[in-house]
């Protein structure tokens, strides 16, 4: 394997700029924001060279590594810390460090009113470094040095505006949901070093032949409990809607593009686990399945424009994790949508922050309404990110959801059949509720709060909208094009068992999913463009959009079986510590101190008695040993 | 004439200086109850001493007067301290030390 030691800039940049802004402190606050935005600019710049060199070498030369000091070194336990750039993550590291120096740019102007803006740009550079240490690690210990830095990063950044109790309280929510999956990828850990005796990807993908498919199957579960911890999945999923509490960027950034994709980073990455052990792999299936309908269906009743965009997210990463529950067809399609949804997205995202800075920082979308013609620039932005995640053709959702649905359809048999329907009616919710944003938002009637003065966004803002949602157009087709990206993830993957045989024809497939589509839009627009929309929310309503606006009881759910229980074993355990340990604890004390007392009857200070006593004691002990002798 | 006969004079010695330390207030004859004891044990070791036929225990009795000694030198100036300071020789005057 190639060698390398400019690696570590790639983190490095965005790590000193954090440092040097953290460090800085309020001296740093006139340029902070420049800084901050030249170092991940670098760190992309860096990551374009290393592209270029990629593409320079040939195919099984293309992944490159750099060692970067000896971690632990135990007995015949031995972890480098090092860096893997392959075919893999330099598609992650473009990413993250594109969209973040976009993201970056937006919020020069986004928050240049908050008078903690440096801190912002500190907390994002932060962000970046960690994520890249996660995309870059060669060992599943190193990511999960990047898996808790990005899960650090999130709650700052979600609780960035503290002085208000409920985001505060949002951004505990975040990171103590996030910790169930990182003990889950802990725990993972732990099984591969006990019966693997290692942790890194290359030394874990060697020993899978000799090890049983329970320990596989085991490990691959706590990987999936860690990607959905992290992604949002079903079961795991409760933190992202309240995760919009974030200022709008960090939304884009972190749980729109990056992040929360981690977890179908981390399945595609172990993807040598979850070959071998196809019960695990059932179930990472299974969970996306579940999770894109639970998103959409969510996606369909929020008001709150962030939280419409939050489900979707949700619902959008569940296709990318049913798609890496397909195996080697489908790690490919996962990473694709990934992509593609990384840039519509990330623009859909910094397009309702461009709305929310016109409209005073209003989310309810029933407070809108005819934006179109004060807003054209983000009008039209979000409008090319609205057609790539409905995947109309030729924009970039048409080819990585399409190819999903397809692979779906293959997965053969009963599986096949309902995957397949399964992510046609995600489709065509997908579109309705994407409708219902567009339509609630930039046309009908103006529904503004008295003292809303709409107007379009500065160019600092407009541009990375722009940038984004060119990407949003033409990602797709690039990344597809004569199986681009396919190609050039093929030989990370184990392609054995890969089979040609379509259940369906792609142009069958594609004429399917446009019809689903079709329908969204249509009932979408039947719904809410040719009826009269109320600026506050209807209460006469079914009982089923009532539970969709409480996400589906999610956190009914989570506070009933887990939280109360959790409550009632607490309390219960703080009483028994003071019943019984406490108890045994302060009743020897007790015993001593009565016992003392009632002995101390006995130091009358008289000689005399003393002498008796002495006396009495002699004669006793004398008699004693009489006795006995 | 019988060594036994010596022992029991031991005894009954002992037993009319353990009885004096207890029931007596005066330091002074608490102290030479104290010394009775002493010299019942030293006539029991001498005693012993003849029963066995060797010298261990006249041996014996000497460093106990030996010890004895010292300790009327020691207890006779206790005595005469608590005396001078609270003008009495009982015993249960001296009982600061209770509760």
């Amino acid at each position: 394997m190639t060698t390398s030691t400019s690696l570590i800039y790639l983190i490095a940049l965005p790590l000193a700029g954090a440092a040097l802004l953290l460090l800085g402190g309020r001296r740093t606050d006139k340029w902070g924001h420049l800084l901050g935005t030249a170092m991940s600019a670098s760190s992309f710049g860096v990551g374009l060279y290393q592209l270029m060199l990629m593409l320079d070498r040939p195919t099984e030369q293309r992944p490159v590594s750099q060692k970067l000091f000896e971690w632990i070194n135990v007995g015949d336990f031995k972890v480098d810390a090092g860096l893997l750039l392959d075919q893999l993550s330099i598609c992650f590291v473009l990413l993250i460090t594109g969209v973040g120096t976009l993201i970056h740019i937006y919020s020069i102007s986004y928050m240049s009113h908050d008078k903690d803006r440096r801190r912002f740009f500190a907390y994002l550079n932060l962000f970046i470094a960690a994520m890249l240490v996660l995309v870059l690690g060669d060992s599943y210990l190193s990511l999960y040095v990047g898996w808790e830095g990005v899960g650090l990063a999130s709650y700052l950044l979600i609780g960035f505006w503290n002085q208000k109790p409920a985001y505060a309280t949002a951004s505990k929510k975040a990171f103590v949901m996030n910790r169930v999956g990182d003990m889950g990828l802990s725990f993972a850990i732990m099984i591969a070093f006990a019966t693997m005796g290692t942790v890194s990807f290359a030394g874990v993908q060697a020993q899978v032949n000799n090890t049983s498919e329970a320990a596989l199957t085991g490990m691959g579960i706590m990987l999936l409990v860690a990607a959905a911890g992290k992604s949002a999945q079903f079961p795991l999923q409760a933190w992202l809607g309240d995760a919009m509490a974030g200022p709008t960027p960090v939304s884009a950034l972190i749980h729109a593009a990056t992040m929360v994709t981690a977890g179908v980073y981390l399945i595609t990455r172990s993807n040598f686990v979850f070959d071998a052990a196809p019960t695990a792999q059932l179930l990472v299936v299974i969970v996306g399945a579940i999770t894109l309908m639970f998103g959409a269906v969510i996606g369909t009743a929020k008001d709150d424009i962030k939280k419409a965009l939050a489900a979707s997210t949700m619902s959008q990463i569940g296709y990318m994790t049913l798609a890496a529950g397909l195996g080697p067809v489908g790690y490919a399609f996962a990473i694709m949508h990934l992509l593609t949804h990384g840039f519509f997205k990330a623009g859909m995202f910094l397009g309702a922050g461009s709305v929310m800075h016109g409209m005073n920082d209003e989310v309810n979308m029933r407070k809108y309404g005819a934006l179109r013609k004060f807003m054209p620039i983000t009008f039209v932005t979000f409008g090319l990110g609205y057609l790539a995640i409905l995947g109309v053709p030729p924009f970039a959702g048409f080819y990585s959801k399409d190819m999903i649905i397809e692979t779906a359809f293959d997965a053969g048999g009963a599986k096949g059949i309902i995957l397949g329907i399964t992510t046609l009616i995600g489709a065509a919710i997908t579109a309705f509720y994407m409708t219902r944003v567009m339509i609630l938002t930039f046309t009908g009637t103006k529904r503004w709060d008295e003292d809303a003065h709409p107007h379009e966004s500065p160019w600092l803002m407009w541009l990375p909208m722009a940038i984004l949602a060119i990407g949003s157009v033409s990602s797709g087709y690039l990344l597809h094009r004569g199986d681009a990206l396919e190609n050039w993830l093929h030989p990370l993957f184990d392609h054995s068992e890969e089979y040609q045989k379509h259940l369906l024809e792609p142009i069958v497939v594609s004429a399917l999913a446009l019809t689903m589509v079709s329908i969204g839009v249509a009932i979408a627009y039947f719904k809410y463009a040719r009826t009269q929309v109320s600026s506050i929310a209807p209460e006469d309503v079914s009982i089923f959009t009532k539970i969709a606006r409480q996400d589906l009881m999610q956190d009914r759910f989570n506070e009933a079986v887990f939280m109360r229980p959790g409550q009632a074993l607490t309390t219960t355990l703080v009483a028994t510590d003071e019943a019984v340990v406490d108890g045994a604890v302060r009743g020897v004390g007790q015993v001593a101190m009565s016992s003392g007392s009632a002995l101390r009857g006995l130091q009358n200070g008289y000689v005399r008695s003393y002498a008796a006593m002495i006396l009495v004691g002699a004669i006793a002990l004398i008699a004693a040993i009489w006795v006995v002798v | 004439m019988d060594a036994s006969n010596y022992l029991y004079i031991s005894a009954l010695l002992f037993t009319i200086g353990a009885v004096g330390v207890v029931v007596r207030r005066n330091a002074i004859v608490v102290f030479m109850c104290i010394e009775l004891m002493l010299n019942a044990a030293n006539l029991s070791l001498v005693t012993f001493s003849r029963i066995n036929g060797n010298l261990d225990g006249q041996v014996m009795a000497f460093f106990t007067m030996v010890v004895a000694a010292c300790e009327v030198v020691v207890g006779l100036a206790i005595i005469v301290a608590i005396y001078r300071s609270r003008q009495s020789a009982s015993v249960d005057d001296a009982s600061l030390l209770k509760r």
